[in-house]
């Protein structure tokens, strides 16, 4: 037990560490690709230091919401980064990591952000708003399709007996996974703002969502919605590790060489790896592709939605695909 | 107990008396909705003490009624989990009334400076209010109350199918209580007629599907003589019909019950009544009605007639994969209509549809279960649809009594009319915002737990042999999966044009809080979402033994299901679950450690500031043209033009004027339901047509009618004589 309250501990500190990283991670890849220096690794940690020491502006129209929505955005992409399992599934909150909690938890980040893009009363704000639920919309259903997927297959939707059952070997290689992966690839593309959906960087009211949800914030409240964002990127690379790529996790204490010390150090390189291969990865991909019209955006995520309903009803049909 | 009943019910008939005789006194309407509160307290308190100590069902019988069989009445565990249900809605309701009622109570705010638009005495009769007391209307508030409660107490078809009658028509009456209100007259009257046909057609559907039940029953007589068919709950149960007429009489109930609560097709009564109605009304019929409803389809379709030995499995499943289907439909056509809305109570009658939806899903998934022999696993659904029911009660009534709030502190439930609410509001706007959060399927409140129960009863599918169940049972979890999202998006909608942003009237830029009864009524219920949500076995404690009774699930797999710390299914306790009590500490946590950590190491410092908008300017006088506001219209656009031009055949036509010109660009946008282009419609021509083609009966002479009459008599003769003889 004080083990497993110990690796939850790490854990969390390990996400909110690594997420700034991989954040520099892709945008160091992605300035190499497009042949320039781009900012140090680090900058993502100073851009949050800067903020944070800056005075925080609100606008003269918004309520108590839009401030204390940072803070929810953030606690709650954090409760989602808590219980997905990174290297290894024995941390004290296993029984509650239901990955249909974390699908919850991080709505609960979306829906507070939607609303505080509605708050100061803005055309800006609107727009961004009313752009994130058309995506959230359709992204959402897609994700919990992946995740049935893998609940018909494994008889749980507990996250960690799911990476269990890929460091078992039991998953094998399956189209029905397959369909998933490139399922769950593009909400996670979507979720997080990246092209061709969203454009991280771009400030030009036509295409901007995430950002322009963001508009009205400054100071300590920017500040903690970009922690969030970056958080939410490293959720869904933990996710998808978990799900797609348990290798390297620490086996559960049954097993042989389960729990102990050095396997857990294997399995905090192997994360920390395929974390930064994840961000890279992103990022190259962001490079090969140009951002999406944002009526197309809907038809982008429907491939996904119909991938994730494919693979479930491959599975409902027969367990061997 | 049934002196109790009989006392409660007796107090309802008191406050319909007092509401006849003194409604339009001083004091009428307070002690009208004064007894209606205590009588549903006693029935609350009643169901929770019966549920909690697994009463045996209690019967009893009244020498009312038909002459040769009396009104039975019983109260077992089903019937007492949906009269909590009602006495919860009937007793925020009565809250509600009773502050709202008083004169002064919530119109005590300064009228609103009427530049041109309307002035104080315009807003509080504005055309949308229904916030006037009505106090004709007092009496039929309390029967109606009582017609519900009794549908929950029948033990027999007749007394059954009477007070279903009777909550129909008394709720019609509740929803005429405006139909003289300047400017909504047609609407309201329209609503009216269009729910009373529906209600008519329903009645008749279970009325039919009674008969065919009862078919196979006889009373016994004093000297053991048998006779006329018995229509008590318990001769049917015993006596089961064929499977043919079983399957005729599911599908009639299906029909009837279904259109009560409002599974499309027979959907499109519910959002023109229940918004037409009074506020507290609209919530009693969103919040308890639809759960009456789904309590006959329930009592029907498990109790009495599913269960024959040796039936075909064909029926069963043919039952489960229509209401799946049709639930599954139901919930995303009801929550893509409440996106679109402008109107907040319409856009909460379309949201009670989609919530109907996911509860038909949950109980034909138990239908299916039960048919494949696997009683835990439809214990789980039931429990699923049974606990969705009771949340959906609390939060949607929360939304209706907030949706009241504002319509008596504004005359506005227009949500291009309103914004900024939450400015003006705190207290509304902060129990509507967990009621949003609720019906969104937020972590951790209470929807979201009923909502994953739901989602592992889908999961849970695999393991029915059908195929074709299989084949749909993941398309009807992928449009339980989209409904959800879509009811974030409304919510969001809904909270973020009401309540934030800046006013778009003179109205709602002067709103107030309601009074401390108004204020209870809503916070009450916005506390019971937080609770059921954060140890949701407070409420399947209730829930899943009845589930299981019903269904015939071991007890043993209760276990997980009422386990205070973690939810879990029975089939994987071991393995995962969800932990509402964990999820909100650890959101409550971080939130602290967040806010801790801001205070040591951040810049505290906050300056308020006009906002930039693109040079529009913020501080003019944000009506009634809003500069650069985003409306609800615009917030709901995306998702109208992405899902609702092929379904619904959305469309826009813009008029620009052309530079230099001065008058107004103009959009218009048209909707049309898919149950009225595709069912309704074709009905309302080929009625039209039949009755043309009648239309010259109408007007023969007497001698016409007689020799048509003589003639119809010869031929029934003629058919028993031949029919006869050949017997």
């Amino acid at each position: 037990m004080t083990a497993a309250i110990l690796w939850q501990a790490l854990h969390v500190a390990l996400m909110l560490a690594i997420a700034p990283l991989l954040a520099g991670v892709a945008r160091t890849v992605r300035a190499r690709l497009l042949g320039r220096r781009g900012p140090p690794l680090l900058q993502p940690y100073r851009d949050l230091r800067r903020l944070l020491q800056k005075e925080a502006i609100v606008a003269d129209t918004a309520s108590p919401l839009l401030r204390a929505a940072p803070t929810v955005v953030l606690a709650a992409i954090a409760a989602a980064a808590a219980l997905v399992p990174s290297f290894t599934t024995e941390m004290a909150l296993r029984p509650t990591a239901d990955i249909i909690a974390v699908i919850g938890l991080l709505g609960v980040g979306r829906f507070a952000l939607a609303l505080a893009g509605l708050d100061a009363g803005t055309s800006f704000g609107g727009i961004g708003t009313s752009r994130e639920i058309m995506i959230a919309v359709v992204a959402e259903p897609a994700m919990l399709l992946v995740v049935f997927t893998w609940a018909l297959l494994v008889g749980t939707t507990s996250l960690p007996a799911i990476s269990e059952f890929g460091l078992s070997g039991a998953a094998g290689v399956r189209v029905s996974l397959a369909l998933a992966l490139v399922a769950l690839v593009i909400v996670a593309l979507a979720e997080n703002a990246r092209i061709p959906v969203d454009n991280p960087a771009t400030h030009l009211e036509l295409t901007m969502v995430h950002e322009a949800m963001v508009l009205e914030y400054a100071g300590r409240h920017l500040a903690l919605i970009e922690a969030a964002a970056m958080l939410k990127l490293a959720v869904y690379l933990a996710l998808i590790a978990a799900l797609f790529a348990p290798w390297g996790m620490a086996p559960p204490s049954g097993a042989a060489g389960g729990g102990s010390a050095g396997s857990i150090g294997i399995g905090i390189a192997a994360f920390a790896g395929k974390m930064v291969v994840g961000a890279a990865l992103l990022s190259l991909f962001e490079t090969s592709i140009a951002k999406m019209r944002v009526f197309r955006v809907p038809e982008f995520l429907g491939v996904a939605l119909l991938l994730g309903l494919l693979a479930m009803i491959l599975l409902y049909m027969t367990k061997g695909f | 107990m049934w002196d109790l009943i009989g006392v409660f019910l007796g107090t309802l008939a008191a406050a319909a008396a007092i509401g006849a005789a003194w409604g339009r006194r001083r004091g009428g309407a307070i002690a009208v909705h004064g007894l209606s509160l205590g009588a549903m307290l006693g029935f609350g308190a009643m169901a929770i003490v019966r549920l909690l100590a697994d009463a045996p069902a209690a019967t009893a019988s009244l020498p009312i009624g038909l002459p040769w069989i009396q009104m039975h009445l019983r109260l077992d565990g089903l019937a007492a989990l949906f009269l909590l249900v009602v006495a919860v809605g009937g007793a925020l309701a009565s809250l509600y009334g009773l502050g709202h009622d008083r004169p002064g109570a919530t119109h005590g705010h300064a009228p609103p400076a009427g530049r041109g638009g309307p002035g104080a005495r315009g807003v509080d009769a504005a055309p949308a209010a229904g916030s006037d007391p009505v106090p004709r209307l007092l009496p039929f508030f309390p029967a109606f109350l009582a017609a519900m409660v009794l549908v929950l107490l029948a033990d027999d078809a007749f007394a059954f199918l009477v007070s279903w009658e009777a909550m129909s028509l008394l709720s019609w009456l509740l929803v005429l209580a405006n139909h003289r209100q300047a400017g909504q007259e047609a609407e309201v009257r329209r609503a009216a007629l269009v729910y009373l046909a529906m209600a008519a057609f329903g009645t008749t559907c279970l009325l039919l599907a009674f008969g065919l039940m009862v078919a196979g029953t006889t009373t016994i007589g004093p000297e053991g003589e048998t006779g006329l068919a018995n229509y008590g709950f318990d001769a049917i149960r015993s006596a089961p019909p064929s499977a043919l007429v079983t399957g005729l009489a599911g599908v009639l109930v299906l029909v009837g019950c279904g259109s009560k609560a409002g599974l499309a097709p027979l959907h499109v009564w519910l959002p023109l009544a229940h918004p037409a109605a009074p506020s507290h009304v609209s919530a009693l019929m969103s919040g308890a009605m639809t759960k009456v409803a789904v309590y006959g389809l329930v009592r029907i379709l498990f109790d009495l007639i599913d269960g024959i030995p040796g039936a075909p499995m064909a029926l069963p499943w043919g039952l489960a994969a229509t209401l799946m289907l049709a639930g599954g439909l139901t919930a995303v056509l009801g929550v893509l209509h409440a996106v679109l809305q402008r109107d907040l109570k319409k856009l909460l009658a379309y949201s009670t549809i989609e919530n109907i939806g996911v509860i038909a899903v949950g109980l034909g998934l138990a239908i299916a279960f039960r048919a494949a022999k696997l009683p835990d696993a439809a214990a789980l659904a039931l429990t699923a649809a049974l606990f969705h029911a009771l949340n959906h009660a609390l939060f949607k009534t929360l939304l209706f009594l907030a949706a009241g709030a504002i319509l008596d502190a504004t005359g506005q439930r227009d949500l291009e009319r309103l914004g900024g609410l939450i400015h003006r509001m705190p207290v509304t706007a902060a129990a509507a915002l967990v009621g949003c959060g609720a019906i969104a399927a937020l972590p951790p409140l209470n929807g979201f737990a009923s909502e994953w129960l739901l989602f592992r009863s889908v999961i849970g599918g695999i393991a029915l042999p059908e195929p074709l169940l299989k084949m749909l049972i993941p398309a009807v979890g992928a449009l339980l999966a989209l409904a959800a999202a879509l009811a974030a998006a409304a919510m969001v909608k809904a909270f973020g044009s009401a309540f934030l942003g800046r006013a778009r009237s003179p109205a709602a830029a002067a709103a107030q809080d309601p009074g401390p009864a108004v204020v209870a009524a809503i916070a009450i219920p916005a506390a019971a979402c937080v609770a059921l949500g954060v140890v949701p076995a407070l409420a399947l404690r209730l829930v899943a033994p009845v589930a299981t009774a019903v269904t015939g699930g071991s007890p043993a797999a209760l276990a997980p299901l009422v386990d205070p710390w973690l939810l879990a299914t029975p089939s994987t306790a071991a393995a995962s679950g969800y932990g509402g009590l964990a999820v909100a500490a650890l959101l409550l946590g971080l939130a602290a450690a967040i806010t801790v950590a801001l205070r040591r190491s951040g810049n505290t410092a906050l300056r308020r500031a006009p906002t930039w908008d693109c040079g529009f300017p913020n501080a003019a006088p944000p009506y009634p043209g809003a500069p650069a506001q985003y409306s609800a219209a615009s917030i709901a656009q995306p998702l109208r033009r992405v899902l609702a031009t092929l379904p619904m055949r959305a469309r826009e036509s813009v008029d620009m004027p052309e530079p230099g010109e001065r008058r107004a660009a103009k959009i218009e946008t048209s909707l049309v339901d898919p149950a009225w282009s595709l069912l309704f419609g074709r009905i309302e021509r080929a009625v039209e047509r039949l009755t043309a083609l009648f239309d010259p009966l109408r007007a023969l002479s007497i001698r016409h009618y007689l020799s048509m009459t003589f003639a119809t008599a010869v031929a029934m003769l003629l058919y028993v004589v031949l029919t006869r003889w050949q017997g």
